[in-house]
């Protein structure tokens, strides 16, 4: 398969993933502020965009009001974190390899796309228009998985996916911990909340009930999103589909410089497989979720210098 | 023959069907139907309006689902149209075709000879059957092919050369397109979708067969390959060359690669080194043996031709210097369907193969001479002037139907560079059988078959009818509101 295809494949699905990720974010966030009052939208509305991994704002950001951020995390086709800037790009990457997918994959992209360009509402009126991402994105992954031959290019879907799900996660879990996760907070009633709205935020709040019961504790969110083997939007789950994803594509493309990679992806599922959470926890889990970080973008870093831009000596070698 | 004028003569669908002086592809001049068109003529008769409106639908929906759109430019983003097709065949016989399969095959063996003369030693310019200056006077002409040898000698290896029939029905070439020649996608398409809708006049009729397009493409590619390619000429590397998703044809590459089985590139995935070309794919480089490029020579290498092409190789050029890659169209083809060139064609053919031409050319004025230039400036209205580089129907004024303002401007143009222009006799081209507004009517037609020269010429039956779709117009070109048609030959 060309370097080429294999990278638009694996951006389209990304952004997908986040285009997704962000709409459940933001929907979370508007029941949140409901239950809450307006006081401290301006905060709420800041510490979502940190938990969507948005660069810290800067001063000249000040003047931008909580409203202008929503606004422009849901419409701004210039922020690279807005819903419209992942669909455009997601769509922009499968239209480059529009021969390689199948054209039902094709047309679900751009109905969303159109769907996107043609309603922007308002923030508090955005609970249809946030549904309705969500509901394209599982769309179009049902007819990905059941209309394109599992081979390589879907394993590099599958590879984007999982690996924008795991810092997608991770950077949310972090966010959240850092801003409740405080001794004074314990046991507020406003905390409950935030801490549901975490779990809702990876649509794992009735498994988590049905693992530990809606008894909500920080330490046993902490185990449930990072460490669960077996929810799909656990970390732990995201990163041992990842390489399993990545050793089908070493296996496929048969390349000699396979190996590499292979290792990367395989320590970062180790690490997620060998770890307990009261050590996590005594041990600092933000340093924990940044040692993951890491090894995400090594991940995606070995993947790029495997099969997509290689230098042509190290191809060349035989 | 001329103003017959034969109105309501015919009957339903056909009661809308005019005659005039053109030739007519069904009718005869008596206002006969031609025997060859007799079974499509007694098969619409029998169909309703409805019925025909509704076949339409589904080649109109055939057509739009599988994304047959070609980009309309100097416009907004949004401009991907349907390629208009339309729904009734354009016949021919098998006489006709013969003549017109070795008219074809004539003229593009004599064109490679001139191609490799003109690269090479240059006897034709020696000898003053072509004057130099006209040569070395192209825009396509490129130096950098001098006395590089191209595989078999293989310069045209697709052509699609146009053809228009005259009133008095001979066929003769209005232009030769020999560097990136478009439409055989139409044309096997518009086949399918036809043996769809009209199964039953389909094998009345017997139709050659054109399927076979993509193979014999592919076979031509093969017999390319260069000497000294690891895999040999049974399996080398082929791939098809875009400029990518933004091109207007960018269906027709998609499509031909697929048929093939060849990888589709563009010019990020190749990288050229030590004047090899791989290219990029997550197994590690590969060695690629022949390029079917579908880009422009000029922006096909930044290092040998425009550096700002960011669509093209860098090296590439070196690399097919040294024989190390093929190329199909070879570079510097363009220079043998300069319009200035094209009326020296008859002569090419005399010169290097003996014969007479077996298809002619339109009667062409040349405005780099001062007594054919000031012949027909003095009636431009008569005329139509044509850019000798152009195509695709851009930088053309067509007499009849211009402007007094039109004709001055095209007047100065010509007077500023008149080795830049030529022109022809507007010519009333053949009309054919369409099917608008519910009924059948008739409109001008051209016939743009496919030729392949490989190791041997290959000219698959038919090709694509292009339709000016506007009643009374004569352009033909899907830029200018032109369609195509299915094209049968019959067996």
């Amino acid at each position: 398969m060309l370097s080429r295809v294999a990278d638009s494949l694996y951006w389209m699905s990304r952004y997908l993933e986040r285009a997704e990720h962000t709409a459940r974010v933001i929907n979370i966030q508007l029941n949140l502020m409901l239950e809450r009052g307006s006081q401290s939208e301006d905060l709420d509305w800041a510490r979502v965009g940190r938990s969507l991994g948005m660069e810290q704002s800067g001063e000249d950001d000040e003047d931008w009001s909580a409203e202008d951020l929503a606004q422009s995390l849901l419409h701004d086709a210039s922020n690279r974190s807005s819903i419209v800037a992942s669909i455009v790009n997601a769509r922009e990457n499968a239209r480059q390899v529009r021969e390689q997918i199948s054209s039902e994959m094709w047309e679900q992209l751009n109905r969303l796309f159109h769907a996107v360009r043609r309603s922007s509402p308002e923030v508090w009126d955005s609970r249809d228009f946030l549904q309705s991402i969500k509901e394209g994105a599982h769309l179009f992954q049902g007819i990905t998985d059941s209309t394109m031959t599992h081979s390589e290019g879907w394993q590099f879907i599958q590879a984007g996916r999982y690996l924008e799900r795991a810092v997608a996660v991770s950077t949310l879990v972090g966010a959240h911990f850092r801003e409740f996760h405080q001794p004074a907070q314990a046991g507020s009633e406003r905390v409950y909340l935030e801490w549901i709205g975490l779990l809702r935020s990876c649509t794992a709040f009735e498994a988590y009930c049905k693992a530990y019961t809606a008894d909500v504790k920080p330490e046993r969110i902490a185990e449930f999103l990072v460490l669960h083997p077996s929810f799909p939007h656990s970390i732990r789950f995201s990163a041992e589909a990842l390489e399993t994803a990545i050793k089908e594509i070493g296996r496929e493309a048969g390349s000699r410089r396979a190996a590499r990679v292979e290792r990367i992806a395989g320590r970062l599922r180790a690490t997620l497989g060998f770890s307990q959470i009261d050590e996590i926890m005594s041990g600092g889990l933000h340093a924990y979720l940044h040692e993951l970080l890491r090894q995400c973008g090594q991940v995606h870093s070995a993947l790029y210098q495997t099969y997509i831009s290689y230098p042509i000596e190290a191809a060349l070698e035989a | 023959m001329a103003g017959i004028a034969t109105k309501h003569t015919l009957p339903a669908p056909f009661h809308e069907y005019e005659l005039d002086d053109a030739f007519d592809e069904m009718v005869d001049g008596g206002g006969a139907v031609r025997p060859h068109y007799r079974h499509i003529y007694e098969a619409l008769r029998e169909l309703t309006g409805e019925e025909l409106r509704r076949r339409q639908q589904i080649a109109d929906l055939s057509f739009l689902h599988q994304g047959i759109t070609f980009t309309v430019y100097g416009r907004d983003e949004g401009t991907e149209r349907i390629f208009p097709n339309d729904l009734l065949p354009r016949v021919l016989t098998r006489e006709e075709w013969t003549r017109i399969e070795n008219g074809l095959t004539q003229r593009i063996t004599a064109l490679n000879l001139f191609l490799k003369d003109i690269y090479h030693e240059g006897r034709i310019l020696n000898d003053g059957v072509v004057p130099r200056e006209i040569i070395y006077s192209c825009k396509h002409f490129r130096r950098q092919m001098r006395g590089l040898n191209v595989r078999n000698d293989a310069y045209v290896t697709v052509a699609g050369t146009d053809l228009i029939r005259m009133p008095s029905g001979e066929f003769v070439v209005l232009e030769d397109n020999l560097r990136v020649p478009s439409g055989a996608s139409y044309m096997l398409v518009s086949r399918e979708v036809m043996k769809r809708l009209f199964p039953d006049l389909f094998r009345k009729c017997g139709v050659q067969p054109i399927e076979h397009y993509s193979q014999a493409l592919l076979s031509t590619l093969r017999a390319l390959t260069p000497q000294g390619s690891p895999r040999g000429t049974s399996e080398p590397t082929i791939v098809l060359l875009t400029p990518g998703v933004f091109n207007s044809a960018y269906f027709e590459h998609a499509f031909l690669a697929r048929q093939m089985g060849i990888e589709l590139v563009e010019g990020r995935d190749l990288v050229v080194h030590d004047n090899f070309v791989y290219m990029r794919t997550t197994a590690g480089l590969r060695r690629v043996d022949v390029i079917y490029r579908r880009i422009d020579d000029d922006f096909i290498d930044p290092l040998a031709f425009r550096p700002d092409s960011s669509l093209g190789v860098p090296g590439l050029f070196n690399a097919y210097r040294a024989g190390n890659v093929s190329m199909a169209n070879a570079l510097g083809t363009g220079v043998a369907d300069d319009k200035a060139v094209y009326a020296y064609v008859p002569a090419i053919i005399k010169y290097y193969l003996k014969e007479d031409p077996i298809l002619d050319n339109v009667e062409t004025y040349l405005m780099s001479d001062p007594s054919q230039r000031k012949h027909v400036l003095g009636r431009l209205q008569d005329y139509v002037v044509k850019a000798v580089g152009e195509s695709g129907g851009y930088g053309m004024l067509i007499g009849p139907h211009s402007t007094a303002e039109q004709r001055d401007e095209f007047r100065r143009r010509v007077e500023e560079d008149p080795r830049n222009y030529i022109a022809q006799p507007t010519i009333r081209l053949s009309r054919a059988p369409c099917f608008l507004d519910g009924n059948v009517q008739p409109r001008h037609v051209d016939l743009r078959p496919y030729i392949l020269f490989g190791d041997k010429v290959t000219v698959v039956p038919g090709g694509l009818t292009r339709v000016a779709l506007r009643k009374g117009s004569l352009v033909v070109n899907s830029s200018q509101g032109g369609g195509s048609k299915d094209t049968w030959v019959l067996d």
